[in-house]
């Protein structure tokens, strides 16, 4: 099955009652099969074709205001247009749902895939988790729900995946009981909401005696979802039988010399090039990051400590600054005797990442490391001098 | 409407300045809509005045998201409460003009076009009055702001306003009016037709701000009066698109009476500025035309 379709039958299982969307490639799939599920009566939810995506999630914001659950979907520049409603969504602490099909942003304009859209909304107190393919997003979708909205969290929350990659793509996949899902995801039962019964004030004005204290409250409430996320997957594994990570997964870091850090489908590929450089005797491992916001410090900390290497490939930076999730992990190890770390700025605008790439990175920066030469920052990989 | 209802589901106590057109225009908003209903404001005067934290003037329940997005917000809300079954509680937008024609007019037009089943009404204080008196689409030509300032090549705003009841109208929606505060029970019978309406409705309402336009605090209802009688804001209804009602004025003030009650025009008074004066004259020969103002 595709896996637009394998999402947007997830979502219609669930049935949030309030739908906003706006088309946007890669994203459309998604939506387009959603609006046959209502128009086939298959689904009760509102769906409501906005005039942006700026309007599509402010009716996210509504309906969540309104204790009704949510859903909408974008990409790109899209992702950008709902930028200022998601910080504010986060901010009045209203859990909408939405999936990112990750793709790059204009200029040039570009619809294949990279990180740089959702990585620009990091700073929004949004839950981001990074999924590595079709039956990932599915089960994420599932569990994004109780995560987002747990009264302890209460945020926005975003599931990305790849653009093509996996919104495309066609692979055997389980879909779930609707009655198993639904039960998995609970309802949704804010503490607050607008209601003539109980009259309430949303969005106030604050001056600097009490702003710091409400920002504060976001990021607090953005750490507790780490916990969630850990156990809904845990649950997930225990009723559904599928496990993938939970805000990060590990694949042979046990005694890993070198460990590769990265996000998204790029993970299979890099998966098989593991499995290749074991088979030649090399000690490599991956950390796959899964939940990007909340950031998983501890656990980055705890699998990189005993490396040599790391190597984050980036489909995405901060320009003049690096790869943003190089950056983060940077970050993460100062203070601490960890590995010498490599950042890749890789796999931008759907540029193919192979096995044989990763094999090639690994190549190169294990080279620089017994030279002693590592790079300063980050590396774009494999740019083609000529067009420079 | 015989009585007009006591209800204040604005509090007093709110951070309004003396004379402010807009909190008599919500208060009597209110008291016509009662408090089964959510109120959506974009960000501006109204919202805030009326939200401080922990000091709320809102006795009905109140959203306020961002600037351009409340009719967004709103179609949400409002088919949340379809969704789960509850189509008595009314949904009311209350936004400024800067909200309504400049930063979120995309906004606006798709709830209009989608026919929500909500009642936006525009307070209209022809400027952006809460960053400090900056021009909007809706404000008039001729009118010095701090961003069309006065000078020896500016005679303040070059264009004329924007017409946002034209401009609602073309969404298809079935209710379409103006009002004025100086006229409370027509404002007030408008926004429960507004209410009745079952979809979208429009209702745009002059708010005289008494420090943008340059006037004494207790002016405003006078100026919004003379507004009306000079013929610069008809007061007009329309159903299914169709001009159904107009306030009819006896005697049309001078143009020149209301432009010199209001610092913002006072430069006009100058004769090289004949030629504006002239174009808001014309402006009005067209309105009395156009609704057939005069009583005949």
């Amino acid at each position: 099955m595709q896996g637009s379709i394998a999402v947007a039958e997830t979502i219609g299982a669930l049935e949030p009652g309030v739908i906003g969307v706006y088309p946007i490639t890669p994203q459309t799939h998604i939506v387009e099969h959603l609006a046959r599920l209502v128009a086939n009566g298959a689904i009760n939810s509102r769906y409501i074709n906005a005039d942006s995506e700026f309007s599509a999630a402010s009716i996210l914001y509504g309906a969540a205001s309104a204790g009704v659950r949510s859903y909408s979907a974008s990409s790109s520049q899209g992702l950008l247009l709902m930028t200022e409603v998601i910080f504010n969504m986060a901010g009045t602490r209203l859990p909408g749902v939405f999936s990112a099909v990750n793709r790059s942003l204009s200029p040039p304009i570009n619809i294949q895939v990279d990180h740089q859209d959702t990585m620009t909304l990091r700073d929004s107190g949004l839950i981001q988790i990074y999924v590595e393919n079709i039956q990932e997003a599915v089960d994420t979708h599932v569990q994004i729900y109780r995560i987002a909205e747990d009264r302890e969290v209460l945020l926005p929350a975003m599931v990305c995946m790849d653009g093509w990659i996996i919104s495309h793509a066609y692979e055997p996949v389980t879909l779930w009981r609707e009655d198993a899902i639904k039960e998995f995801a609970g309802s949704y039962d804010p503490p607050f909401k607008v209601d003539p019964r109980k009259p309430l004030t949303y969005g106030a004005l604050t001056d600097d005696d009490r702003i710091t204290e409400f920002k504060y409250m976001v990021d607090s409430a953005l750490c507790r979802a780490e916990d969630k996320i850990v156990q809904a997957a845990e649950l997930f594994r225990e009723e559904f039988g599928n496990f993938h990570g939970d805000v990060v997964e590990k694949y042979y870091t046990e005694d890993a010399r070198i460990i590769i850090v990265a996000m998204g489908s790029v993970v299979g590929t890099i998966k098989e090039a593991v499995d290749r450089l074991r088979a030649g005797g090399k000690k490599v491992g991956l950390l796959k990051i899964r939940s990007f916001r909340p950031f998983p410090a501890a656990a980055v900390k705890e699998l990189l400590r005993g490396a040599e290497m790391a190597i984050v490939i980036d489909r995405s930076f901060s320009a003049s600054a690096g790869g943003i999730l190089g950056s983060e992990i940077k970050a993460n190890l100062y203070h601490q005797n960890g590995p010498v770390l490599f950042n890749y700025i890789a796999g931008i605008g759907g540029r193919e990442l192979y096995p044989h790439s990763i094999m090639e990175i690994v190549q190169e920066s294990e080279t620089a490391f017994t030279k002693d030469c590592v790079p300063d920052g980050a590396v774009f990989y494999n740019l083609n001098e000529e067009l420079l | 409407m015989k009585e007009l209802a006591r209800e204040n589901y604005l509090a007093p106590g709110h951070n309004a300045c003396p004379g402010c057109g807009v909190s008599i225009a919500v208060r009597l908003i209110l008291r016509a809509i009662g408090n089964n209903v959510i109120v959506v404001s974009p960000t501006g005067c109204l919202e805030t005045f009326t939200s401080p934290y922990g000091m709320s003037a809102w006795e009905v329940p109140w959203v306020h998201s961002l600037f351009e997005n409340a009719p967004a917000v709103a179609s949400g809300i409002e088919a949340a409460l379809q969704y789960k079954g509850n189509p008595d509680t009314q949904v009311v937008v209350i936004g400024g003009d800067g909200a309504t024609f400049d930063i979120g007019l995309g906004s606006l037009s798709g709830m209009l076009e989608r026919n929500h089943n909500i009642l936006y009404i525009c307070y209209d204080n022809e400027a952006y009055m809460n960053t400090g008196i900056q021009r909007s689409s809706a404000t008039p030509l001729g009118a010095s702001t701090a961003t069309t300032p006065v000078g020896s090549k500016s005679y303040g705003e070059a264009l004329p306003k924007k017409n946002m009841l034209t401009f609602a109208l073309a969404h298809n929606i079935e209710y379409v009016a103006s009002a004025a505060i100086a006229y409370p029970r027509d404002l007030m019978n408008k926004v429960k037709r507004g209410l009745d309406v079952k979809g979208a409705a429009y209702l745009h309402v002059i708010t005289p701000c008494t420090l943008g336009w340059g006037f004494e605090p207790d002016e405003t209802i006078e100026l919004s009066r003379l507004g009306v009688q000079a013929g610069i804001f008809p007061l007009v209804e329309y159903e299914n698109g169709e001009l159904t009602g107009v306030r009819k004025i006896k005697e049309l003030k001078p143009v020149k009476e209301y432009l010199s009650s209001q610092k913002r025009f006072s430069h006009l008074e100058e004769a090289e500025y004949e030629k504006v004066k002239e174009s808001i004259k014309e402006m009005v020969r067209q309105n009395v035309k156009k609704y057939g103002l005069l009583e005949q």
